[in-house]
């Protein structure tokens, strides 16, 4: 086994981990941290996909490599502004989860 | 089974383990804790398949930034967090039923496909020679794929818009942020006075070297911002109010100067984003010059958050 197909292996059991812990867990900073965490998996398949694709006197394809690199600012992007949500959320109703209040609470 | 493999094996484990912790820990700052240590091992898996530019950037924005983000607001909510049933057992099932076979494709598709992967490596060594530039990384996020680079900072600055729109009416211009109380902390004002004259001599040095070596204008300003942040932390300097003219200057810099030469590369060469040969080297510096300021004081305000107070 080359380490390439090792982190491959890796990065398919991070995203079925974040996208099991984005369906299953109700707090919505713990579905923001397993979204990054299925972002994360996504990334290092690209780079497993950029290893392979080694030529040139390089170690990886640059291409998969840079547009890894845009994912990363663009999925921080997505996370500070759900974060910025969820505190606003938080501010309004006093509550962190998104379900809806119990009917005696709306009365 | 080589000992480089080994190690590599028990990196992924690691990485894998924390994985785990982050999704089962029963309070979300221990799991936040948890990412922030993920992401570090994560950028030493990417120095493993020999992606550097990669692996700072994960440090620096995947795990440092982001992890910033994260502790604050886990510690924002931490008094409010509740114990929320999971979903019914029969959901859970059905949840790692579907997480299971998404992994168990993805991982056929990494056992199955063993042969070098079409590869664009050759096509962006060739023509980096006529940008003055050695790292192909750079190579492709400044050149090849300039829109790419442009439209990511231009998504920086919606989500910075759309966290500064998240303020109440009365305080929108004014401080991000709620008000701290001055710690006294010594040690921490030690060190936001000692580490940024070396953190921002190490910025630009990771802003120049990015034409031939791993870094690059995102990896240096993500550090000049974690100096900004250290500063403000401390409290030795608040953060500005979001309706200063220079703070508006600066996130948008960046951006336009990017864009402007872009447009310039219509009138000279062959199109949007494209630069003439001859200074293709100084336009590329100067551009990401700039897009480093940006960048740095962009990723400040996003970590800093809406405001909160009158200016």
């Amino acid at each position: 086994m080359t380490p390439a197909t090792l982190y491959g292996l890796c990065s398919a059991v991070l995203v079925g981990a974040g996208l099991y812990g984005a369906l299953v867990n109700p707090q919505p900073l713990r579905k923001i941290l397993a979204l990054n965490l299925l972002g994360s998996g996504t990334f290092l398949l690209f780079g497993v996909i950029a290893r392979r694709g080694a030529a040139a006197g390089l170690g990886g394809d640059p291409v998969p490599q840079a547009m890894v690199i845009t994912g990363i600012v663009v999925a921080f992007s997505a996370t500070a502004l759900a974060v910025a949500l969820l505190l606003r959320v938080y501010q309004e109703t006093g509550r962190t989860t998104l379900e809806q209040p119990a009917p005696k609470d709306v009365v | 089974m080589s000992l480089a493999l080994l190690a590599d094996a028990a990196l992924v484990l690691l990485v894998l383990g924390l994985a785990f912790w982050i999704n089962a820990a029963s309070r979300a700052f221990p799991a936040v804790v948890g990412y922030v240590a993920f992401g570090l091992l994560l950028a030493l898996a990417w120095l493993r398949l020999s992606a550097g530019d990669v692996a700072m950037t994960e440090a620096a924005v995947g795990s440092g930034v982001t992890g910033a983000v994260l502790i604050a607001a886990s510690v924002r909510l931490r008094s409010a967090e509740t114990e929320a049933p999971p979903p019914a057992l029969p959901l859970r099932l059905l949840a790692l039923l579907l997480s299971g076979l998404v992994t168990a494709a993805l991982a056929g598709l990494v056992l199955w496909t063993t042969g070098p992967a079409p590869s664009l490596a050759d096509q962006a060594v060739q023509h980096l020679p006529g940008l003055g530039m050695g790292n192909a990384v750079t190579g492709v996020l400044i050149a090849y794929r300039a829109l790419d680079t442009l439209l990511e900072k231009v998504v920086l600055l919606l989500a910075l818009m759309g966290i500064w729109s998240l303020a109440k009416d009365r305080y929108w211009g004014g401080i991000p942020g709620p008000s701290r109380i001055q710690p006294t902390n010594g040690a921490l004002i030690l060190l936001a006075r000692l580490l940024p004259p070396i953190g921002i001599v190490v910025a630009v040095y990771i802003l120049w070297v990015g034409a031939t070596d791993p870094g690059g204008a995102f990896q240096g300003g993500a550090i000049l911002a974690a100096m900004w942040l250290l500063v403000m932390l401390a409290g030795l300097r608040d953060a500005p109010a979001i309706s200063r003219p220079w703070v508006r200057l600066c996130v948008t810099v960046g951006p336009a100067a990017f864009i402007a030469v872009g447009l310039t590369g219509f009138a000279l060469p062959n199109g949007f984003l494209s630069y003439p040969d001859s200074i293709a080297k100084p336009l590329i510096i100067a551009v990401e010059s700039v897009l480093t300021l940006s960048i740095a004081v962009i990723l400040g305000l996003l970590v800093a958050g809406p405001p909160e107070r009158q200016p």
